[in-house]
């Protein structure tokens, strides 16, 4: 009778065990996918940006610079992605910084405003923009999740012996608070 | 003094009550299926048969709308579907919705009326569509439609067409199981109930309680339901915010809405409770009762204003809102 007791028990404390290491797995899957998903939403922008330089250049001859700075900080995010997460991280802040002083200079042409090519591109980064951070926010998401899996009992018992490690948080960068500067004082279109 | 809480605590709360409703509804069933059982047959086990019974037929009846109701919906609406090339802000709002909710991409569509409305309809996350207005397009800005289009991912996300795929079985399961009984209690089975009776006083109890249930329960059942629908539509208020972060998209959204005079052409009772807001008018405007499938949207703003911290909005601020004095 008691050996059929023990049994019962092995049986049940296994079952519970595979439960939490399953579930530990689909957790953590879900944060390394949510982390590549960021990765493609960058990729997106990068691939964005030449054809919106392109639409605007022609309208804006005084502002070669604010081009230049778009197109270098791109060139830059580009090449930090192979030098891990930090460097791409700010590489992409210092992009996501050029793009508004585009956008805020592109306010002081009407004509420009008004272009087709110009709005459906606006929209489209617009909507990268969008898309990167809510990736970011998943991430966090999902990382929340896993940490909460792996911390809570009775998990946190078995989790560390199955190598489940926490996660980080993505954390904006501190120079992502500032304001990007637009300097205008040379780039005023002459009154006509 | 204005009180403030967070999406988390809002969702906790609404899946708590949801869940709690369901309860309430599968009490019901099963005590009126005792009811009706042992009432009439007099054992335990002809009660749970007949609880068992209506439950699979209810369900047999629900399977078709469980897989096949969203074309059914989309196509009693009109709706046409878009892409990328046909409505490219749409599609970009719904994929950073997606994104955020970490859902597929689900179908996106669009009904050609000018009254602002949207749904979600779909049994799962991979089997999605999301409607929209052509009306909802032309008066919200990107924010509150992104706010609209969060809530509606959020119902697919948080599985409410299948939720309340349940808590229509339940019901329907009540009410076929009240109407079989009477029927065959006051048609057709009068004699038989005596016959079976054998001087057996707790049966007899139990048989009045099963007549008295059977009045009331599938009444009270769909209360219950109405209520679920409400607590869903807050849960899916909320969700929104928790993909978008942002309250105030959503309140305006639903501020935008509430002024609006269109009226919806191609929404009905059949349909009604899975758009945003109730698209007939006279429901929306009696929606404090407790018949209504979604909760009134002063109700839904004040929530939101509990997340920012914003002082409620009264009733005469709502009247102005609505253009009503």
């Amino acid at each position: 009778m008691e050996i059929w007791i023990v049994l019962i028990v092995i049986v049940v404390i296994a079952a519970v065990v595979v439960g939490i290491y399953n579930g530990l797995v689909g957790r953590r899957n879900r944060v390394d996918e949510a982390l590549s998903q960021i990765q493609v939403q960058l990729k997106r922008r990068h691939d964005l940006i030449p054809n919106l330089v392109d639409s605007v250049k022609g309208y804006m001859q005084f502002e070669q610079k604010v081009l230049t700075d778009v197109t270098n900080a791109r060139a830059a995010a580009v090449s930090a992605g192979a030098q891990g997460v930090p460097a791409q991280a700010q590489a992409e802040n210092v992009l996501t910084g050029a793009l508004r002083s585009l956008f805020a200079v592109v306010e002081n042409y009407p004509d420009l405003k008004a272009n087709q090519n110009v709005l459906s591109l606006q929209e489209q980064l617009t909507t990268t923009e969008n898309q990167i951070s809510f990736s970011r926010q998943h991430y966090n998401a999902t990382v929340l999740e896993y940490n909460n899996g792996i911390q809570t009992f009775p998990n946190n018992v078995f989790a560390g012996m199955f190598g489940f490690l926490k996660r980080d948080f993505f954390e904006a960068e501190p120079e992502a608070a500032d304001v990007p500067k637009v300097d205008l004082s040379l780039n005023t279109p002459a009154a006509s | 003094m204005s009180q403030t809480s967070t999406f988390y605590s809002e969702e906790a709360a609404n899946r708590r009550d949801s869940i709690l409703l369901i309860l309430i509804v599968a009490v019901i069933l099963a005590a009126l299926g005792f009811a009706i059982g042992y009432g009439v047959g007099g054992t335990v086990d002809v009660a749970i048969a007949v609880t068992i019974g209506a439950v699979v037929l209810a369900f047999l009846l629900s399977a078709g709308s469980y897989f096949g109701g969203d074309q059914l919906v989309l196509s009693s609406s009109a709706a046409k579907e878009v892409d990328a090339n046909s409505a490219p802000q749409l599609i970009n709002i719904v994929q950073e919705m997606s994104i955020a909710a970490g859902v597929p991409m689900p179908k996106v569509y669009i009904i050609d009326d000018s009254a602002p409305n949207a749904f979600a309809t779909g049994r799962d996350p991979n089997h999605a569509s999301v409607a929209v207005t052509s009306g909802i397009l032309q008066k919200l800005d990107r924010e509150e439609l992104q706010g609209v289009l969060g809530h509606e991912l959020s119902h697919v996300r948080n599985y409410d067409i299948r939720f309340s795929l349940l808590v229509a079985v339940l019901v329907g399961s009540i009410a076929l199981l009240a109407d079989f009984f009477l029927r065959f209690t006051f048609w057709g089975g009068g004699r038989r109930s005596s016959n079976d009776r054998n001087g057996n006083g707790l049966q007899i109890i139990v048989f009045v309680i099963a007549i008295i249930l059977a009045i009331l329960a599938p009444i009270f059942a769909r209360l219950v339901q109405l209520a679920v629908s409400r607590q869903r539509e807050y849960l899916a208020d909320a969700s929104s915010v928790e993909l978008t972060r942002n309250p105030h998209g959503l309140e305006a959204a639903l501020a935008k809405i509430a002024s609006d005079q269109d009226v919806l052409e191609v929404a009905n009772r059949a349909t009604a409770h899975l758009y945003f807001t109730n698209p007939i008018k006279k429901f929306e405007e009696r929606s404090s009762s407790i018949f209504s499938t979604h909760p009134p949207i002063v109700d839904r703003i004040n929530r939101l204003r509990q997340l920012t911290g914003d002082p409620p909005m009264d009733a005469a601020e709502f009247n102005a809102l609505r253009g009503l004095d």
